[in-house]
Order: structure tokens, then sequence, then C-alpha cells
């Protein structure tokens, strides 16, 4: 009944009149990493603190997100970058996936619990399923609403990714960027290519 | 001196590094006009030596941080079917040849690629029909590549948020 109550009032919490938009940045490898900067260099400086949390084993992304970070102009605005378990690898069996999966929601929720952020946003790798977990519990214990918001990738337009299946029942704003996907998922919202 | 580019992104791809290098090829490049060649081999066992392909001017490299100066200065860019890949290149406007590794299974990115060819933006074709495509292929066909709209996004955000 509460997890009903949290999932339907998602799109009536306003966390932007109240002052800044506390962010919570999931940023998987690669093409994901790419995306999402793309996203985050559209938002305003009301999108503050964005805490960036990227799998212990990428590389790459902590590089992409200061670059991104340091050519922002609003000299007031803050990040931070946190480390959890990857969720899940490309082509991990199913059953060591639960293992892990449960594994990283050990991190996230501390974390999740810990910065309590307005809005989790999010846009595909495994990672995020535990975060956003976390934060819809976050909700469920009623100490603070976070809106879940998922952007599926480009790469997806005839289907789904496995997240996004996952997530698309318990985000509170789910975007994909192209037509044949918001036919097949009415609840999505499609705005074109977004990135 | 008209150029070619050929990426795999982060992929392996020898077939592709191969049939690009092979005289047949080499020569439908060069009946076309392009006398540079430059291959960027990723995690591929094939790196060919500069000296290894006649007609053209050879050049070949694994990674590098960006690839933006080598799109730039490309007049084509023949690419596996990587999302990162197709994008760089479009969002360049760049021609596109796409070649699909047919050996990958259950290869979702091919999703994008499909998409993008239906929309005109992007050529396609196999390792085994490489040759025949630069030799007949028509790039005055392709439409241009608008880039995504992030602000359509922010602008939604806002409004639902509250955001003033």
């Amino acid at each position: 009944m509460r997890l009903h109550i949290v999932v339907k009032t998602g799109s009536n919490h306003k966390p932007g009149a109240e002052g800044p938009v506390a962010a919570l940045v999931v940023a998987g490898s690669g093409g994901h990493t790419t995306e999402i900067l793309r996203l985050m260099e559209s938002l305003s400086a009301a999108y503050t603190p964005r805490h960036y949390v990227i799998a212990d084993t990428d590389r790459m992304s902590e590089e992409k997100i200061c670059t991104f970070e340091s050519s922002k102009q609003h000299s007031d605005s803050q990040f931070t970058i946190h480390r959890i378990p990857r969720s899940r690898e490309v082509h991990q069996s199913w059953s060591s996936s639960v293992l892990s999966t449960l594994s990283a929601l050990c991190y996230s929720l501390p974390l999740v619990f810990r910065l309590r952020p307005d809005m989790v946003l999010c846009n595909g790798p495994g990672t995020c399923v535990p975060l956003c977990m976390a934060g819809l519990l976050l909700g469920l214990l009623g100490m603070k609403k976070v809106v879940i918001v998922y952007v599926e990738s480009i790469c997806r337009v005839e289907t789904l990714s496995l997240t996004g299946k996952i997530l698309y029942l318990i985000s509170d704003y789910f975007f994909v960027q192209w037509s044949s996907l918001r036919d097949k998922y009415p609840k999505s919202i499609f705005l074109g290519r977004i990135v | 001196m008209k150029t070619v580019f050929v990426t795999v992104g982060t992929t392996s791809f020898d077939e592709l590094i191969e049939n690009v290098t092979t005289p047949e090829v080499a020569q439908a490049l060069k009946s076309r006009g392009y006398e540079r060649l430059v291959l960027q081999v990723g995690r591929g066992s094939l790196l060919p030596d500069p000296d290894s392909c006649p007609h053209v001017r050879l050049e070949a490299f694994r990674f590098k941080d960006s690839i933006a100066e080598d799109i730039q200065q490309a007049d084509l860019i023949i690419s596996h079917a990587g999302a990162g890949s197709c994008l760089e290149a479009l969002g360049a406007g760049k021609p596109l040849l796409v070649v699909v590794n047919d050996k990958l299974m259950d290869n979702h990115q091919l999703e994008l690629a499909r998409q993008l060819h239906m929309d005109s933006h992007l050529l396609y074709c196999t390792c085994s029909t490489l040759k025949e495509t630069l030799r007949t292929m028509d790039l005055s066909v392709l439409r241009p590549f608008l880039p995504g709209q992030p602000k359509n996004f922010a602008n939604f955000l806002d409004k639902a948020l509250g955001v003033q």
C-alpha cells in the first residue's frame, strides 16, 4: 500500500519549488557516461549539489566527470564522486547477477541515506538499479521522497534495456528517445532525441 | 588529400581491417578519389603496416584519447555499428558507411544503426559487400543528422520539479 502511494505521488512532488535540487547522477561506463553528461550540461545551476556515482571498475568516467564539472560556469555549485561495486558485468550469469546486485545494494543504501538527494538521474547501467531501489526505500520509510528520473539510451530504438524494463515500473519520469518505444511503453515520455 | 577514416571503437573487427586493406578495396577507394586511409583498429589483432597497402597512403593505430581530429580530417568514415562511433561521425557532419559485423550475436547496437539507415543518415553494408558498396555508393542521398536537444529535457524537468 505504502509502495503504491510512494510510486504514484512522484509527479506531485516539486522539490525545485523549495530550493536547489540535490541530484544523484549515476554514470555507467562508456556511452552511458557521455549521454548522462550531455543531459547534465543542459541543467541549470538549480541542480546542486551533484553527486555522481560510478562503478568501482570504471576508470574513464571519473575523468570525464571532472572535465565536465570544471567547464561549468556556475562557480558556486558543488559536486562529489562516489564509487560502488558494479552490479553486473556484461554477460554475467543470472544467479551471480542477483548476488552482485545485493552486494551493490549494501553500498547503495547507506550512500543514498547519507546523501538524501531530491532526485536520482540515471540512464541504463545496472549500477542504477540498487541506487534507485535505495531511493525508493527512503520514500517508503517516510524519510524523504526521492524523484527517480530515467532516460533510456539513444541506442534503444525498439527494445528497452534490462534496467529500463525494471525501472519503468518504479521511476517517476521515464524518457525514451524513439517513438517506437513510446508506443510500446505508454507511461514513457517522448521528447525526441535529447542527447 | 581526400581521406577515409576507419573506426571500430573499443571492439575488435579484424574482418573489416583485413577487407579494407586488400588491393581491390584500396583500388575502389582510389577510384573514388580517396588517397589516404587511416585505421583505428581497437582491440583487433591486425595492426597493418603503413607500407602494406597499395594505391593509398596508410596509417594505423589502436586507440587515442580522442578521435575528434581524425574524424574532422576525414572525407568519409567507415565504422562498425557502435552507437558512440556512429553518433560521433554523424555529429561531425561526415558521410558515414557502417559495416555490420555479422559474426556478432544478438548485437543490440544494430537497432540504432538500422534506424539511422532507415532515416537516410548513413549507408550500410557487410564485409562481403564492402567493395561493391564503395564502388557504387551515392553519398548525396544522405540526409544531415540534427543534434539531439537536451534543452527539451531540461525544460520538461524544470517544470515537473517546480524549478523557478
